[in-house]
C-alpha cells in the first residue's frame, strides 16, 4: 500500500500511465464516436489532411483515421497477448528453476540463454515465412510471445533464486509443502510487483516485434496493424510522394505506447528499488 | 595446460557453449521453416509432381530436390523416379542429415529468385555491408552511451533532468521509425544525404577514392539511425548502474577518505562497466535484429535487404541462408564480448582458478 502511494506520487509514473491510458481509451472509444471504415475508398490516393478526413487518405484512398484506429486496436491486441504469453512462460520457467536449483535449474538456464542469444527476429522470420495462409493476428502474437519469454525467465529466475533461502520458504518446506505449493504460495506472491514490471516490458516488446515483422511483409493477413500501415506506406512510395500523414501518425502511436510503457516500468523500478531513489 | 590457465579455461568453456548454441541455431534453421502450412518442402514437392515441359525447368527442379535432400539419388547424382516420373520423398532425419552436411561444408544451397546463383555467393557480397554498418555503430554507440549515462548519474541536476527523458525516448523509438524519419527528413525533404542505397548507382564496388567517398556519404543516415538508439538504450542502463554504485559502501568510504572525485568516478565506472558488457552480450541479438530492419528501410545492400527480397519472393534457401549467417555473426560477436569479460573481470579469473566459485 505504501509503495502504491509512493507510485502515485511519482510524476513520471503518472505521465506514463496517463499516456498509455489515453491510447487505450482512444482505441476503445473511437469506433463509438467516429465512423471507422477500413474498406471503402473515400477519395483519391494520398489526399492530404482535410476537414473531412483529418489525416488524409492512404494509397488506396481509404480514410487514414479509420486505419489508425483499427491498427492501434490490433497492435494493442498483439501486445497484450504476446505480453501475457511471454510473462507466463518466462515466469513459470524462471520461478521454478530459481527455486529448484540444481540440475533442473541448470538445464532451464542453458535453454533460456540459448534462445536469448539467438535473435528472436530471426526465429520470427523463420516461423512466419512458412505460414503463408494461417498468419492471423493472434497467431503472430503467440509466436512473438514464444520467442521473447527468455528475458522474463532470466530476470525472474534471479529474483526467485534470491528468495530460496528465506526463512518463510524454509518454514513452508518443513511444514510439508510440495515444490509447486511453495513456488505458487510462498515465492510468487513476493515477486508479483516484479512480474508485473516484466509484463509491461514484454507488452512493449510485443508491439514493437509485431511492427518489425510487419515491416518485413510478414504481418497479419486478417487485420490492419500499425506495422502493416507503415509497411504499406513505404511499399507504396508515401515517402517520396511526401505523404507524411500516411506514416508519421502510425509511427507516433507506436512510439508513444512504447515510451509510455518504458516510463511506467522505470518509474516502478525507482519506487521498488529504494537505491535508485535519492 | 588448461588447468593452469584460468583465462584459457574460460575461453574453452565459453567456446563449447557457443558451439552448442550454434548447433541449436542450425537445427532451428532446419525445422522451423518446415513447420508451417506453406513450407518450402511441400511447395517444391508439389511442383515436382507436375509435368514439366522444358529441360532447364527439369534441371532446376532437380537442383532443389537434391539440395533439400528430399529425394533418393543414384551414385551419379541423378534423381531416382518411379514409373510415373514422380520422385520418392526421403524421411525427415535423412533430410536433416544432408542439410547438416551441406551447411558444414559452407554450401547454403541455390537461390530460387536468382537461379542459378548460389546463396553463399549472394551472402558474400551482402555481408561486408552489414558488418561495416553494424559493428562500428554498435561499438561506438555503446561507448558513447555509457559515458553519457555515467555522466548523467554523477552530475544529476539539470543535465540529468534533460538527458534522461531524451535517452528514454530514444530507446523507446523503434529502430525502423527512426530510420523512416531520417530518410524522410534528410533524404527526401532536405536532400542533404542520399535516401536509399549504399553507393552511387553508376559505381562498381572496388577500392577507389570515388567509390569509398560515395559509400561514406550513403553511410551517414543509416549510421545515425542505429547509433542514436544504441546510445539511448545503453545510457539508461549505465545511468541506473552508476546510481546503484554511488550508493555502495566503497564509494561512501572513498568520499570520507577524501579521494578526488575523478578517481572515485573512475572506480565506479570500472565496476559499472562489467554488467554493461554482459548486458551488451545479451542485447546484441535484439540490436542486430533492429539494425537489419533499418538496413531494409535504407535499401542498404546488406543482409537485411537480402532477407527482405528473399521473403518477398519466397526464396527459402536465401531466407534460411541469411538467418543462419546473422545468427552466426551474433554468436561470434557474443563470444568476443564474453572473452573480453573474461579478461576484464577478476572474479571470473578467480573462479576459474579455484574451481567452482
Amino acid at each position: 500500500m505504501k509503495l502504491l502511494r509512493g507510485l502515485l506520487k511519482t510524476p513520471s509514473f503518472l505521465v506514463g500511465v496517463t499516456l498509455f491510458a489515453a491510447t487505450v481509451l482512444f482505441a476503445l472509444a473511437a469506433p463509438l464516436v467516429i465512423r471507422v471504415d477500413t474498406h471503402t475508398r473515400v477519395g483519391l490516393a494520398y489526399m492530404p489532411p482535410s476537414a473531412e478526413h483529418w489525416l488524409g487518405t492512404d494509397h488506396l484512398g481509404i480514410d487514414m483515421v479509420s486505419l489508425l484506429v483499427a491498427g492501434l486496436r490490433s497492435s494493442l491486441h498483439v501486445g497484450f497477448l504476446a505480453g501475457i504469453v511471454a510473462t507466463v512462460v518466462g515466469t513459470l520457467i524462471g520461478v521454478y528453476g530459481g527455486y529448484r536449483g540444481g540440475f533442473v535449474d541448470d538445464l532451464l538456464t542453458v535453454g533460456t540463454n540459448l534462445f536469448l542469444v539467438i535473435p528472436s527476429l530471426i526465429v520470427l522470420i523463420l516461423l512466419s515465412s512458412s505460414l503463408e495462409e494461417g498468419r492471423s493476428l493472434s497467431l503472430i502474437a503467440l509466436i512473438i510471445g514464444c520467442t521473447t519469454w527468455t528475458w522474463s525467465a532470466r530476470a525472474v529466475r534471479a529474483q526467485s533464486a534470491s528468495l530460496r533461502g528465506r526463512e518463510h520458504v524454509n518454514l513452508a518446506r518443513i511444514n510439508g509443502y510440495g515444490t509447486m505449493g511453495i513456488v505458487i504460495f510462498h515465492i510468487l506472491p513476493y515477486l508479483l510487483s516484479y512480474v508485473f514490471m516484466v509484463f509491461i516490458l514484454q507488452t512493449a516488446t510485443g508491439i514493437l516485434s509485431e511492427a518489425s515483422i510487419s515491416m518485413l511483409g510478414l504481418g497479419p493477413y486478417d487485420s490492419i496493424s500499425l506495422g502493416r500501415i507503415l509497411n504499406e506506406a513505404i511499399r507504396n512510395e508515401a515517402l517520396t510522394d511526401g505523404a507524411w500523414w500516411a506514416f508519421v501518425p502510425a509511427m507516433g502511436l507506436i512510439t508513444v505506447i512504447a515510451f509510455a510503457l518504458y516510463v511506467i516500468n522505470t518509474s516502478m523500478e525507482g519506487v521498488f528499488n529504494p537505491r535508485l531513489r535519492q | 595446460m588448461l588447468r593452469n590457465h584460468p583465462t584459457l579455461r574460460h575461453i574453452a568453456g565459453r567456446g563449447g557453449w557457443y558451439l552448442l548454441t550454434f548447433l541449436v541455431a542450425v537445427t532451428i534453421n532446419f525445422f522451423l521453416p518446415r513447420l508451417g502450412d506453406a513450407n518450402p518442402v511441400d511447395v517444391i514437392m508439389a511442383r515436382a509432381g507436375s509435368a514439366l515441359d522444358s529441360k532447364s525447368a527439369r534441371e532446376k527442379e532437380d537442383t532443389y530436390l537434391k539440395e533439400f535432400g528430399l529425394v533418393q539419388t543414384d551414385e551419379r547424382g541423378n534423381v531416382l523416379r518411379d514409373a510415373a516420373g514422380k520422385p520418392q520423398k526421403t524421411s525427415l532425419p535423412k533430410q536433416f542429415a544432408s542439410y547438416l552436411a551441406m551447411s558444414l561444408r559452407g554450401d547454403l544451397g541455390t537461390s530460387i529468385l536468382q537461379y542459378p546463383k548460389k546463396v553463399s555467393e549472394i551472402i558474400r557480397t551482402a555481408l561486408p555491408w552489414t558488418v561495416a554498418l553494424q559493428l562500428p555503430t554498435i561499438v561506438i554507440g555503446w561507448i558513447v552511451g555509457n559515458l553519457l549515462g555515467a555522466l548523467a548519474a554523477y552530475k544529476r541536476g539539470v543535465f540529468d533532468k534533460a538527458f534522461y527523458p531524451l535517452a528514454l525516448l530514444a530507446s523507446a523509438v523503434p529502430a525502423f521509425c527512426f530510420g523512416i524519419l531520417l530518410v524522410y527528413l534528410f533524404g527526401i525533404q532536405l536532400e542533404w544525404f542520399p535516401a536509399t542505397g549504399g553507393y552511387d548507382d553508376g559505381l562498381i564496388p572496388h577500392l577507389s577514392w570515388s567509390f569509398l567517398s560515395s559509400a561514406g556519404y550513403y553511410y551517414v543516415l543509416p549510421f545515425f539511425s542505429i547509433f542514436l538508439l544504441v546510445v539511448g538504450g545503453q545510457a539508461i542502463g549505465m545511468r541506473s548502474m552508476c546510481i546503484y554504485e554511488l550508493g555502495t559502501d566503497y564509494v561512501k568510504y572513498a568520499k570520507l577518505l577524501g579521494i578526488s572525485e575523478r578517481k572515485i568516478l573512475l572506480y565506479m565506472f570500472r565496476n559499472a562497466m562489467l554488467p554493461q558488457l554482459t548486458g551488451l552480450a545479451l542485447a546484441l541479438g535484439a540490436m542486430v535484429g533492429g539494425a537489419l530492419i533499418t538496413e531494409m528501410i535504407f535499401s542498404y545492400p546488406g543482409l537485411g535487404m537480402a532477407v527482405l527480397t528473399a521473403i518477398q519472393g519466397n526464396d527459402y534457401p536465401l531466407i534460411t541462408g541469411c538467418t543462419l549467417l546473422v545468427t552466426v555473426c551474433v554468436l561470434i560477436a557474443n563470444f568476443s564480448v564474453d572473452l573480453l569479460i573474461g579478461f576484464l573481470d577478476p572474479r571470473i579469473r578467480a573462479a576459474q582458478a579455484g574451481g567452482r566459485a
